[in-house]
């Protein structure tokens, strides 16, 4: 089974965000990226694929700080294709955009798989991976937390809210939004990623970003603001304790 | 344990056992008497599938393939107990026990929070997956205020390699305080790197990840050439292990101490600064790296015995018999991992020993200490009353801090 896995690079949030002058989007001079972990298991179930029933995996990223990084840790893990999109990526390109841009890359690849994870944090119009399979004219399942191939079609497990579990048979070409691999993730140790730098090529890709309708226009842009519903109990522990006990009281909770 | 079909193939142990013989004094490992020492010492021996003498006797047998498919090497700590005691001097912990692990790492064998904590370190420079931005946080409103070489751009006397856990954990960070205050209260001229150091990487090297220990190292070879200092001192044994044992090998050589060392050698001046009394028994526990792997031993009780009202007794295992915390060669970060195989931990091991002994305060001098012992306490009978400090922290308060 051919695969092709595309994915992001997100805001990564152990640093600080800051919003920049403008007010309506992050500063990038301060942000690091970080592959959206949806990504990282929608990589973790390609090769899981590969390994039990063979074929190829491609993995797709956008030109940013850290996409050769995730591309050779990619490669690390088993995927045969590297393939960063080149085109300006570091403005920040929304998903209706990207999915374009993905369409030609993936069509040209002919695979019978296109796993993205499920969701990003960085989504303000919508999973890429529905827009995909739409300019793709592909079907989509999302929250899938298992897949297993089976001659010319895949069976898939969506998860949906309050623990319900269906069972999929999705004919192929198909594009899957992953919620959760088989298997978390693997380590990569740092020794499989400097071979991989040596022995890998990432293949660069041009595409066209012009078009960006689609996305929302975002007006303004907020930290969130602290409000003074917190109450702070101070005091001794047992002064605390004793007020909290009251409080509990009186919220009817004992 | 289930264990697998034994291939008939013994390349892989021939393979792992020459490897052996590529760490210094690897050889010993041929003459190996297989007297089971080292099994009997080993503080989770008991529950390994492969303690050292009876991993030694699988490759023997060729049956290597055996040990990496058990997860138990994972409750190795590298406290070099074995290592201390084997008669033939066998480098276990740095030879065999570390390349197992090594082997284990490869084949993708290895608990999920060990895994979090080396991703950790290849991301963020540090396993708490810290923001490097903010590694001299902890120094904040210390006075005079604590220079940081890339601000600072002087030569200075001391460079302090502060560490992980001396940098971010919020139980080590007055530590690191306390030490900033020591030094600054002797007029030492001293500077930290701040955002440009990253973790030493040792424990990720025992804990099996070789590659990532050097790209750690080269990272810090390359933030400390930029600088001019006459000396490295760090609170923290691992990394004084790594400047000292591991780091020349990579190109990386400068002289190295530990703050206990440091300060033992000023004792004349400490001394008189040492003004208040503690009033305390007072218990030490050797860090395995800076005890059994490096034979430091007197100058953290030299510093204890300097303060006024510090009367020391020692636990039952002391000096080269001293109990592993539980911490090193990546338990600081399987805790769960080793509760669920052993269901005890070795620090409330060693909190029981320090209640026995009568002691007020177990002072320490390894950064993993004081928040595994506080925990272990809670948890250890009879140990309400016991304090667990730095001996850093001891030598602020003695100074009035």
């Amino acid at each position: 089974m051919n695969i092709v896995v595309p994915v992001k690079m997100v805001p990564d949030l152990v640093e600080e965000l800051t919003i920049d002058a403008s007010g309506t989007r992050l500063d990038t001079a301060w942000l690091r990226r970080i592959l959206s972990e949806f990504d990282d298991h929608a990589i973790e179930q390609a090769i899981l694929l590969k390994e039990r029933g063979g074929g190829t995996v491609a993995v797709v990223a956008p030109d940013v700080e850290g996409a050769d990084d995730v591309l050779y840790a990619a490669a690390a893990k088993g995927a045969d294709r590297l393939i960063k999109l080149t085109g300006d990526f570091e403005a920040g390109v929304n998903n209706h955009a990207l999915a374009r841009a993905l369409t030609a890359v993936v069509t040209s690849a002919s695979p019978d798989l296109v796993l993205t994870g499920v969701q990003a944090h960085d989504d303000l119009d919508g999973a890429l991976g529905p827009l995909l399979a739409e300019y793709l004219g592909w079907p989509y399942v999302g929250y899938v937390a298992r897949v297993n191939a089976e001659d010319g079609h895949v069976v898939v497990h969506k998860e949906y809210p309050g623990g319900l579990i269906a069972e999929l048979d999705v004919q192929l070409p198909a594009v899957l939004g992953i919620q959760a691999a088989d298997q978390p993730p693997r380590y990569v140790p740092v020794g499989k990623i400097r071979q991989a730098m040596k022995t890998a090529t990432i293949e660069e890709q041009t595409v066209p970003l012009e078009d960006v309708g689609g996305a929302p226009i975002v007006s303004c842009m907020r930290t969130p603001e602290a409000t003074a519903r917190a109450t702070m109990l101070e005091g001794t522990p047992e002064d605390v304790a004793a007020r909290l006990m009251n409080i509990f009281r009186d919220l009817g909770v004992l | 344990m289930a264990i697998a079909p034994v291939s008939q193939s013994p390349t892989f142990s021939r393979t792992f056992y020459a490897s052996l013989h590529e760490v210094s004094g690897g050889e010993k490992v041929r003459t190996c008497l297989q007297c089971g020492t080292c099994n009997g010492v080993c503080p989770f021996g008991y529950l390994m599938d492969f303690p050292p003498g009876k991993m030694i006797s699988a490759l023997r047998a060729e049956r290597f393939e055996r040990v990496t498919e058990a997860d138990s090497v994972w409750m190795c700590v590298s406290c070099y107990a074995c290592t201390e005691v084997c008669p033939v001097r066998i480098p276990l912990t740095a030879g065999l026990m570390t390349r197992a692990k090594e082997e284990l790492l490869l084949a993708g064998n290895i608990p999920s929070e060990l895994q979090t904590a080396l991703e950790n370190s290849q991301r963020y420079g540090n396993p708490l997956g810290e923001s490097q931005r903010k590694r001299a946080d902890w120094a904040k409103g210390v006075k005079p205020r604590v220079t940081i070489m890339n601000e600072a751009q002087r030569p200075v006397d001391v460079l302090w390699y502060v560490g992980d856990y001396g940098s971010y954990h919020p139980r080590v960070q007055p530590v690191s305080r306390a030490l900033a205050n020591v030094l600054n209260a002797l007029g030492v001229d001293f500077g930290i790197l701040g955002f440009e150091e990253v973790s030493d990487g040792d424990s990720q090297r025992l804990a099996g990840e070789r590659g990532l220990f050097e790209m750690l190292a080269a990272k810090n070879g390359r933030a400390l050439a930029a600088y001019e200092f006459k000396e490295i001192i760090t609170g923290d044994p691992h990394a004084y292990n790594a400047f000292r044992n591991e780091y020349p090998a990579l190109g990386i050589s400068y002289p190295v101490r530990h703050y206990t060392q440091f300060l033992a050698e000023r004792l004349d001046q400490l001394k008189p600064l040492l003004k208040h009394e503690l009033g305390a028994l007072v218990t030490y526990h050797d860090p395995c790296y800076l005890g059994r792997a490096n034979d430091i031993f007197d100058e953290p009780r030299q510093l204890l015995s300097a303060i006024p009202g510090v009367e020391l007794v020692e636990m039952s295992h002391n000096r080269t018999t001293s109990l592993c915390c539980g911490g090193g060669g990546g338990g600081m970060w399987m805790d769960g991992f080793q509760w669920e195989k052993a269901h005890t931990r070795l620090s409330e091991w060693r909190v029981r020993e320090a209640v026995a002994a009568g002691a007020d305060i177990l002072a320490v001098a390894c950064p993993y200490e004081a928040p595994r012992f506080e925990d272990a306490a809670k948890m250890v009978q009879k140990a309400g009353r016991l304090q667990v400090k730095d001996i850093a922290e001891l030598l602020a308060e003695a100074m009035g801090d």
